[in-house]
Order: structure tokens, then sequence, then C-alpha cells
């Protein structure tokens, strides 16, 4: 860090990769990143939401140390590395790790060109998924009439149970288990969708980043090169992500 | 005189020969490539075993003996072997079954399935024994490359052997980096 970098440092500001980014008292990295349209790659955050944490592709390095920028509170005069190379290839080893956990079949999944996953996968470059296909067996629920749960594609990022109980104020979801036995689960007796009020319209249903929570009979609505990622990048849409504000419902 | 043309094999384990259809789909561009490449062992000569090739194209994943046989053949034989496609990369649509334990499929396709007549499971030693699991080519053999796609597009195949008649490393552009 130069002396005149460290000049243009003032009480709200931190610098990410070198720029000056100015924050609100109480902003994540993330927030201040997102407000000055730096792209710091993340799955698991979704703006609206409270962060998670729990999908690591946002961790940088601020003032050397390793931190996820959706949960750490952004500090006057952080300094915050993002877009390097060591991140990047962390962050591409997560991804692939994300793909080879669960069964991501793109060619077979209706998601496919509109999966954010996916799409992380193309942000970093990946040609290969690297690590031992895990191949597990998951539980498919079909029980709804016009929302499909495919735990095969579920990467665990918690948006829908977040989605579902503060913006949709329904508590549809819940993460069970811990480590490698961690499973996206429905908050009925019976387990089972059909049995909850989850509705199509709900923000549960719509905000899956991959092919996990489907609205029915709405797949492969788009053409191949129509699609969400066959024309824009995930750091792309990643600036205008936000869950829908209040007056937007009334509407 | 001519210079050597690269000798480059190809085959298809299991796949749909979906990306072997994409490749001929260079078009006119073929002729370009005939004049610096010749075909070894490929669906395309019928040349039956694979001798010292420069590249190898390795389509579909690894779901019996005898593809992990011809996947070692080609990386015994090719300077650079390269994975082309989602079923060779990541075992893809075959990779399907498993979810599955092998006697399920065999059962439901073969014994249980609807339509069966004569239900049996076909046991002989002309078949090639199936796998537990379909897998990727790079959890069988070193691979050098990945074109992936399903199928690269006629332009991915372009990039990548293209810079390969001239000794160097390809480089597949973003745009045509994709899964499905």
């Amino acid at each position: 860090m130069t002396n005149e970098a460290n000049k243009a440092i003032d009480a709200n500001s931190i610098t990410i990769d070198g720029e000056t980014v100015p924050f609100d008292a109480g902003q994540t990295i993330m927030d201040a990143a997102l407000a000055v349209k730096i792209y710091i790659p993340h799955l698991c955050h979704y703006p609206g939401l409270t962060p998670a944490g729990n999908c690591r592709l946002c961790m940088v390095e601020a003032n050397g140390k390793s931190v996820a920028a959706c949960v750490t509170q952004a500090q006057s005069g952080q300094q915050v590395s993002s877009n390097t190379p060591e991140l990047n290839a962390a962050r591409l080893s997560i991804t692939q790790m994300l793909f080879v956990e669960g069964n991501h079949i793109c060619p077979s999944c209706e998601k496919s060109g509109n999966c954010r996953l996916q799409a992380m996968g193309y942000y970093l470059g990946m040609l290969e998924e690297h690590f031992h296909q895990f191949n597990p067996r998951r539980e498919i629920d079909a029980s709804h009439s016009t929302v499909l749960l495919d735990r095969d594609r579920c990467i665990l990022c918690d948006l829908c149970v977040r989605a579902s109980r503060d913006v949709d104020k329904k508590n549809v979801f819940a993460i069970a288990g811990r480590g490698i036995h961690a499973r996206l689960i429905v908050n009925t007796a019976s387990g089972k969708l059909g049995d909850s009020n989850i509705e199509a319209k709900d923000l549960a249903a719509k905000i899956c980043p991959v092919g996990a929570i489907l609205i029915r009979e709405r797949s492969f609505d788009s053409p191949v090169a129509e699609r969400i990622y066959d024309r824009q990048s995930i750091s792309d849409t990643a600036m205008t992500e936000h869950v829908p504000r209040k007056e937007d419902d009334r509407g | 005189m001519a210079e050597r043309k690269l000798k480059i094999a190809t085959t298809s384990l299991a796949g749909c020969f979906g990306c072997h259809m994409s490749f001929l789909d260079i078009d006119e561009k073929l002729m370009l490539l005939n004049d610096r490449i010749e075909f070894n062992r490929s669906p395309l000569t019928d040349i039956k075993q694979c001798s010292p090739s420069d590249i190898g194209l390795i389509e579909g994943g690894v779901c019996n003996a005898d593809n992990v046989r011809v996947l070692r053949e080609f990386r015994a034989n090719c300077t650079i072997l390269i994975a082309v496609g989602a079923c060779a990369i990541t075992g893809g649509v075959p990779a399907m079954r498993n979810y599955f334990d092998l006697r399920e499929c065999l059962e439901e396709v073969y014994l249980n399935g609807t339509g069966v007549t004569n239900p049996q499971i076909p046991s002989d030693t002309e078949l090639p024994l199936l796998l537990d699991k379909v897998y990727p080519v790079q959890e069988v053999v070193k691979i050098d490359y990945f074109l992936p796609g399903c199928p690269p597009s006629a332009d991915a195949f372009l990039q990548l052997l293209v810079p390969q008649l001239d000794g160097q490393k390809p480089q597949l552009a973003a745009d045509q980096l994709h899964y499905d």
C-alpha cells in the first residue's frame, strides 16, 4: 500500500483491489462493493435477504485476513483484495466441489442457461469438475401441483429458507443435518411440499439459483441462446438483483 | 515438401456421437483441416486399433469394461488426449443411472419394464461388462485438455484444434464455454 493510496482512504471508505469504495455504517463489504458495481462472486447472497455466509464464494482478503464479504462489516481503512488469481482459484475449487457434491447434469436440467451455479462455472472458466463425483441419492418431491423440489441439484445456499421465512412469511423450508448430512427439508408433518402452503408466486419458489426448486410446466420456456446466461455474465446480473421491495408487491 | 500431417484419433465411448456430428459441422473448414490432419482410429475411418497419434479426442463417459480398454489404448498412443463434451467430462446423461444400483437398472430394463417379453438380464461373453457407475474419463486416465458442451460447437472444435496444428496451446473463448 502506497502513501498516496492511504491518503485516499477517508473515514467512511475501504479499498477493494485498490479502488476506493465508500460505505455507510452497518454495510458489509459485499453491500459496499455492489453499490459501486464491483462484483464479488457469490451464490448464497441475495440483496434484500439477510446474508448467511454459506457458499464461501465471496471470500476476500480484508487486511490480510480471509473473510466472507457478505457477512463482514466494512470498516474504515479496510484494504480488501477480491479479484486475485489466488482467490479466483479457490472460488473455482469451491464451485467444482458444489458440482460434484450434487447431481448436476446440465444437458438434462430445466434450469440450464438460467442457473447461477452454471453461470459461476462460466465466470470462473471451469472446464471440468476436477474432483470425484459423489453421485448422491437424494429424494425428489413432486407432491406439489405447481412447485417441484429436486434435491439432486440443491447446493444448500439457504436462499429459499430465508425467502420463505422472511419475505413470504411461510417458513416452508429448513436445512436439517450437519456437514455432509445437511439436506433441504420441508416444514410439514409429512415432509412433503404438497402439504405446505407454498405457491408458485412466492419468492421462495423463484429464488433458487439452481434447478432444485422449479415452477412446474414452465421448463424450457426460453430457447437456447435466449436464456439469461446465454446473453449475460453472472457478474452483470448480480448488479440488478434485489428482493422485490414493498412498493413492488402492491403492483 | 509438405508438412507432416497431424494424426488425430477419435472415439465415442458412452456418448451419442453428437460431439462427432458437431465436429463434422465445421463444414468447409474441414477442407482446411484436411490439408493439415489425418485420421487414425476413428468412427470416421473405421480403423479398429489406435496407433501412435498426436491428438486423441474422447467423446462419452466410461460405462463398461470395453470403454476402459479403449480409453487406455488412446492414452497409451496419443500425445495429447482431449475429453470432448459433457459426457466425457462429467459422465453426462448416461451418468443419470448412477443414482441407482446397477442391478436395479438392469432389472427395471430387462425384467420389470413395460412391454418386456422373455425377461432376462443379458449375459454373454461378447457383451462388455457394465461398470457400477458411469465415470468421467479423467477419473480413469490423465486428460490434457477439456472441451465442454453438449455438444461443443463446431467453432469450439476449431478453437481447440487449430492452435495445436502449430504446436500452440488451445484456449477456449469465454463465449464458447457452456455445459449444455
